[in-house]
């Protein structure tokens, strides 16, 4: 299928979810509004309270805030996985002491950990990043030791016959295929940063598109719910364009870069 | 003799401990001299323990008994003289086709400036001079095969130890990689080992024709010398008189192993 094809049944799919939503909100069938509007909100309504939030430009800072919580969490989670990662992978026996540990604390759901963040790094942006960082963390963390622990054999050996010493295998093999393996779980953990961000707003902040919409939910504000679920989403698609971006240069060498491992 | 052997193993025996316990042993007494600017092949049927061997000289397997010697040196761990050519794509797939090449250098310390347009040169002696950029998945198994010669031979190493080499590419291509090869070993004749099943190849490439008898346990049980006249051409040798003659006496014994080593396997296989 040509791309603009494509394209034009992408957005027919948007037209006519917001078509029936506007429909089916304002225009009574049999008698009966199938959406009520206090539930639901309509269309209309809720591009008005987005056009609003640009418009007087308060939107700009809670962006602002969402997306420093996002970078914060990503990179601080990222590069903890990656050293702890690298660390486990090359040291077995500490990969085996704290095995049980780490299961345990990748099972546990991050967000009964929200209050306590917020009670140790109070109501700012820290405790929603350290919310995103133990996301990312297991996501970067568990990539990056498959990626040092299934080097090839082969690629291995013959950079030991080529007469590289540890120090060289780590840089020119260990390193690359580790990073090769974070990257293609960018996307994932890239998400997850977001969540984390979002989700510690949500649950006790002044400031970030969580919390607007949890403003919005508390004095049922439907139209501002939806309004701050729809800014969400293009933030979060146009996070993930700038990812695609970094992938496409960054994993150049790899055959199929566009499908991730995480 | 002289000039000191390139590679001598005396004795050699190789064996693994398998997951049950019990020592599964691989090539036994094993005696090996591959002279300076010889080509030794070692044929044998599958599973004979050729790779094996081959692991040894290069230092990658310790040998159970025996010794290894190179260049009149015990060896020591890795044996810093060889190239290793292995069977399954060895490439680093994060870099392209150039950089590869020119690891091999870079490792011991070659600048970058100096190590660019030697790879680039070696590149263009296995022609691929072209494919500079491409990293290894996008070229095809005989351009991987030609990157990882030349990032073998980049580094002049004094012996070339080759494991079934051209083993996974198609038949063509397997023919003209082969003169490739002798084109390029005829330039400096390294020692060279070089590990086939390909009785036809042993013989059009090597000077000598090792064979192993089937496993476990192998040991070398033949040894022909090859004197068709050098240059040649794989292509034509092929047609050769004396090539025909020999090759049927080598057949003649390699085909009892062949069988063996093919009831062995499917005899495990039952076991199992």
């Amino acid at each position: 299928m040509s791309r603009p094809t494509l394209f034009a049944l992408q957005v027919l799919v948007a037209v006519i979810c917001i078509v029936l939503w506007q429909v089916l909100s304002t225009v009574p069938v049999f008698g009966k509004i199938l959406l009520p509007p206090f539930f639901f909100s309509n269309p209309f309504d809720v591009f008005s309270q987005i056009v609003k939030w640009f418009a007087s430009g308060v939107i700009w800072k809670h962006l602002g805030i969402t997306l420093a919580e996002s970078i914060l969490a990503f990179v601080i989670g990222s590069a903890g996985g990656v050293l702890i990662g690298f660390w486990f992978a090359r040291q077995p026996l500490v990969a085996a002491v704290f095995d049980p540990y780490v299961k345990m604390v990748n099972a546990l759901p991050r967000v009964v950990l929200a209050p306590i963040f917020a009670l140790w790094l109070g109501l700012g942006i820290w405790s929603k990043v350290a919310l995103g960082v133990t996301l990312v963390f297991f996501i970067v963390f568990f990539n990056v030791y498959q990626g040092v622990k299934e080097v090839s054999r082969t690629v291995l050996d013959n950079g030991r016959m080529l007469g590289m010493s540890e120090r060289q295998l780590m840089q020119h093999v260990y390193w690359p295929s580790a990073l090769s393996w974070m990257f293609s779980s960018l996307h994932t953990s890239v998400g997850f940063a977001v969540v984390g961000a979002v989700v510690g707003e949500y649950l006790g902040s002044a400031a970030g598109l969580g919390y607007l919409i949890q403003q919005a939910e508390g004095v049922f504000d439907v139209a501002g719910v939806f309004a701050g679920m729809f800014v969400l989403s293009a933030f979060v698609i146009l996070i993930d364009y700038g990812v695609t971006l970094v992938e496409r240069r960054l994993l150049v060498w790899r055959p199929t870069a566009s499908d991730g491992r995480g | 003799m002289t000039t000191p052997t390139a590679v001598a193993l005396e004795d050699a025996k190789v064996a693994f401990r398998l997951g049950d316990g019990r020592v599964y042993t691989a090539v036994e007494k094993a005696h090996l001299a591959v002279a300076q600017g010889e080509f030794v092949a070692i044929v044998g049927p599958t599973g004979c323990g050729k790779s094996t061997l081959l692991n040894v000289a290069a230092g990658l397997l310790k040998p159970a008994a025996g010794s290894v010697r190179i260049f009149d040196q015990p060896l020591a761990g890795l044996n810093r003289d060889a190239g290793y050519l292995f069977q399954a794509d060895a490439l680093f797939p994060w870099k392209t086709a150039l950089d590869n090449v020119a690891i091999g250098l870079e490792i011991k310390g070659t600048p970058r400036t100096d190590a660019l347009p030697q790879a680039r040169k070696w590149l263009t002696s296995v022609g691929l001079g072209a494919f500079a950029n491409r990293y290894p998945h996008m070229l095809s198994g005989g351009q991987r095969k030609r990157v990882a010669l030349a990032q073998v031979l980049i580094r002049d190493p004094k012996i070339l130890l080759m494991d079934e080499p051209f083993g996974p590419l198609d038949a063509q291509t397997r023919q003209v990689m082969g003169n490739l090869l002798l084109d390029l070993w005829n330039a400096d004749r390294k020692a060279v080992l070089f590990v086939t099943h390909d009785l036809e190849e042993a013989i059009a490439l090597a000077d000598r024709v090792v064979i192993m008898s089937a496993g476990p346990s192998s040991r070398i049980i033949g040894d022909w010398r090859v004197s068709l006249p050098r240059p040649r051409d794989i292509f034509e040798v092929r047609l050769d008189k004396e090539f025909h003659a020999l090759h049927r006496e080598i057949w003649s014994v390699l085909k009892d192993e062949v069988m063996k080593g093919y009831a062995q396997s499917t005899h495990a296989a039952e076991a199992v």
